[in-house]
Parts: structure tokens; C-alpha cells; sequence
């Protein structure tokens, strides 16, 4: 697929849903846009994340195939070091550290290496290259703080935690409402994996619509979301009201809210509604990867493959039995005389 | 299903921990914020800016007002309708707006949030009480 399709594509699609819900609001669609559609989404966030899970757990597994770069366990002489047991699992308790590391810390992107072939003669260099890692580690964390911080519309008391990551997050006291540097960092670190994507030649070639959208979508998510706190304000009482209401099953809609504020949420809700069915969906593949969860242990455990079909063998012995007498006239060695 | 024991403990797991706000307020009834005016802010009708101007931005109007005065030294205010103020959050907002529990406390309360006016600035007496 050429570039511009696949970029503008995704680009349009995104500016089109904006453009669904300013519609809607024109025609004063707000119980559309803000109780039918948040509890479509949710509904088909925890729908289809349980019915991707549940396929991928019908797949067998018939065979260990982590990709580990550490020594395996073997021989009793032959030493691990601890980033063995690591990058080389043998019992569940490492597969765990190893999960930990990838879930919490990035740590395949980490080893992420740039090829280059120098200009002067064929030789090929390996650089670490770990901007992919910074960013995509500062991004979903930072998504998590924003996302967290969220529940304070959701929660009545709100949990001390919440205020907690608030406090840490404006700690700076910047202005008035202050500003909350994980929202700043998210659009920052997903504007680089936009760019990324476009200036790197061969992640540009294999992109396509489905990688450039989710893209999109979160800038127009954390974009409004920023405009909404800082410049375009609204009723956030109403906001809480509106919330609270759909969580508690009793939806309401407050009047008086300000259209960017639904401009946030149907984004937010399309994207919940399109992760289960998107690259977006490895937040529960990463558990799932056989490459990462497996432990390497070919060597001491048999794995069965399930669907082996039953095999009628006919073992020597038996074969022995039935042609005993004829092997005898034969002069052939026999095991059993 | 394969692993199926570890999978589905997985998941009920997850969901559990997405579904948080559906099940965390259960059997807690939400009060809504009704801020209340002091008899005199009503007799006086009008805030330095509209209602609505005042209900979205008094957070950036306060922040200006102290940059104005602590760092510029300017004290005098235009507001609406040409009027004029002195830029004090003690001496003019609170003359009306005496009752910090029953008209600021309302709604940072309700949506979590906590200005930092009070580690300078004197709170008003009624909340000495306490709450």
C-alpha cells in the first residue's frame, strides 16, 4: 500500500469522526454521544478482549519456542549467570521474572538494534538504537497516568492514589489549572512514534492504515484533552455528573457541556471500541506470546503435541512373535528363543 | 483450551481491574455539589466577570491577578462593565465569597482538586471549625 494512502487514509478517518460527533451535537444527539456510545464501547472493549483471549487460548502450543539468547539449562558443570536464567527460563517462577521485564520494562524493545552497511566498503554495523524503547516507554506510561488520573470523574469518594499521581503530576505548579506533565510527555512520545514511522524508510514502507489510526486517534485524544483543561473549558461538574451516572447504571446527561468535551470522550470511546480488534489488543497478547512465556525446556520435558493422531505401532517384539518359526527356518537371530 | 486454569485466572484478573470504576462506587450514593451564595453575594449580583466566565476561568483570572499584583504591582482590575476592582483575593473575593466550605470547598471537593490559595494566603475563619 503507498504511503499517502495509508497515511491519509487513517488521517481522514480520524477527522471524520470528529466530524461525526459535531454533527451529532448539531443535532442535539447527546444521549447518543454520551450514554449509547460509551456503553457500546465498553461493551465491545470487554466482549472482544474476552473473545480474542479465549481464541487464542483454543491454540495449542505444541512445542517450546521462546526466543531466548541466554545459556539453557544443561549439563550440571556448565554455569548461568543470572541473566541466563533470564533470557533462558527454565521453570516457571523465571518464566515470571522474564514476563515482569517485558510487561514493566520493555526489555525485548530495549536490545533494539539499528543495521546500517557503511558507505566506504560492505561492512555492516549493529548500533543500539534505543529511542524506539525511550519513547514507547514514556508513552505507555504516561498513558497510564493519564488514564489513572481519569478515575477521579469516575470515583466518588476518590481514591488517594488518584490525587497522589495528580499531586506528582503537576508538581511543577505551572499556571492555572496546572499543568500535568504526563499529558504534555504522551503527546510528545506518541508525536515521535508518528514521525518515526513516517522519516524511517523501511518502518514507512510496511505501514499501513491500521498502524497510522491508533496513531492519530491518541493524538486527537490527548490533543482535545489538553485543549479541554487549558483553553476550551467545561462544566466539569457536569463532566463528574455524567460520568458518575454511567458507572452507577443510571445515565443522565448534564446539560451545558462543552462540545470538545464530546469530541474527547467519542474518540476515547472509538478507541476502546476498535482495541480488541486492532494491533492495539497486544496490552493482553503480551501475555499470551509463546515466544515470551514459555519456558525452555525441550530438553528435559516431553512435549506432546495434542493433536498427534493415535498411531497403531507393531513393535519389534510383536513383529518377532508373529513370524517366529519362520525366522527360525530362516537361521535368523531371534531376541526371545 | 490449552492452560486454560492460568488464561481464565488471567483474565477474570483483568477484568476485574478494567472494571474498576463500575464496581468500586457500589452502594455509595454520590452527592452532587450545590454550591451556596452568602446573603451578600446574592444582594451584590454580579462577579467581577459573568457567571459563566467566572464558573469556567476563575482558576486563570486568580493566576493573573496574583502575577499582576505580586509581580507587576499593578492592584486595579477591570471587570465587567467597566467597573473597577482591586485585585485581592482576601479583600475582594472574599468579601463576598466568605463561605469557603459551603461555596469553594463544594465542588474542588467533588472533582479532586486542591488549589495551593491556602498555603499562602489566610483561610477564612469559618473554616477554623473545621469540618
Amino acid at each position: 500500500m503507498s504511503f499517502n494512502l495509508a497515511f491519509y487514509s487513517a488521517f481522514f478517518a480520524v477527522l471524520g469522526l470528529v466530524g461525526i460527533v459535531l454533527l451529532g451535537l448539531g443535532a442535539h444527539l447527546y444521549v447518543i454521544f454520551g450514554v449509547v456510545v460509551p456503553y457500546v464501547a465498553v461493551l465491545l472493549f470487554f466482549v472482544g478482549m474476552i473473545y480474542r483471549v479465549v481464541r487464542w487460548g483454543r491454540c495449542p502450543v505444541p512445542f517450546r519456542i521462546p526466543t531466548v539468547c541466554g545459556q539453557q539449562q544443561s549439563l550440571p558443570w556448565i554455569k548461568r549467570t543470572l541473566g541466563d536464567k533470564i533470557e533462558s527460563p527454565f521453570t516457571t517462577r523465571w518464566v515470571i521474572v522474564r514476563m515482569l521485564l517485558e510487561v514493566l520494562c520493555f526489555r525485548s524493545l530495549f536490545r533494539n538494534l539499528s543495521v546500517s552497511l557503511d558507505k566506504e566498503g560492505p561492512k555492516l554495523s549493529y548500533f543500539s538504537n534505543k529511542w524506539l524503547w525511550l519513547w514507547a516507554i514514556t508513552f505507555h506510561y504516561s498513558f497510564l497516568v493519564v488514564l489513572l488520573r481519569h478515575l477521579r470523574f469516575f470515583t466518588q469518594p476518590v481514591p488517594g492514589f488518584v490525587h497522589f499521581l495528580d499531586s506528582i503530576d503537576s508538581f511543577f505548579e505551572i499556571g492555572l489549572p496546572q499543568i500535568q506533565i504526563s499529558g504534555i510527555i504522551l503527546l510528545i512520545a506518541v508525536t515521535f512514534l508518528l514521525i518515526r514511522r513516517i522519516t524511517n524508510p523501511q518502518v514507512r514502507y510496511i505501514s499501513l492504515p491500521s498502524d497510522y489510526f491508533p496513531l492519530f486517534l491518541i493524538i486527537g485524544i490527548a490533543f482535545s484533552g489538553i485543549l479541554m483543561r487549558y483553553w476550551y473549558k467545561v462544566d466539569v461538574v457536569a463532566v463528574k455528573e455524567l460520568a458518575l451516572s454511567l458507572v452507577h447504571l443510571n445515565p443522565q446527561v448534564p446539560k451545558g457541556i462543552g462540545w470538545i468535551f464530546y469530541v474527547h470522550l467519542f474518540l476515547v470511546c472509538v478507541l476502546f471500541a476498535y482495541f480488541p480488534f486492532s494491533k492495539l489488543v497486544h496490552m493482553a497478547g503480551i501475555f499470551l506470546s509463546p515466544t515470551r512465556n514459555l519456558p525452555n525446556n525441550s530438553r528435559y520435558v516431553r512435549h506432546i503435541n495434542p493433536w498427534n493422531p493415535v498411531v497403531k505401532v507393531h513393535t519389534y517384539e510383536e513383529y518377532e512373535e508373529e513370524f517366529r518359526e519362520k525366522m527360525k527356518e530362516a537361521g535368523l537371530p531371534l531376541e526371545k528363543e | 483450551m490449552y492452560d486454560g486454569g492460568k488464561i481464565i485466572t488471567g483474565l477474570i484478573i483483568g477484568v476485574i481491574l478494567l472494571s474498576f470504576p463500575f464496581w468500586y462506587n457500589l452502594g455509595k450514593a454520590a452527592k452532587f455539589p450545590e454550591p451556596k451564595l452568602t446573603p451578600k453575594a446574592k444582594q451584590a449580583g454580579q462577579c467581577v466577570e459573568t457567571k459563566v466566565y467566572m464558573k469556567a476561568h476563575h482558576m486563570q483570572l486568580l493566576n493573573k491577578w496574583r502575577d499582576d499584583v505580586v509581580r507587576k504591582g499593578y492592584r486595579l482590575y477591570v471587570g465587567l462593565n467597566g467597573k473597577m476592582f482591586k485585585m485581592s483575593l482576601q479583600n475582594e473575593c472574599l468579601k463576598c465569597h466568605s463561605n469557603k466550605q459551603e461555596f469553594c470547598d463544594k465542588c474542588h471537593n467533588f472533582v479532586d482538586v486542591k488549589p495551593y490559595c491556602w498555603e499562602c494566603h489566610i483561610e477564612p475563619k469559618e473554616a477554623k471549625g473545621g469540618k
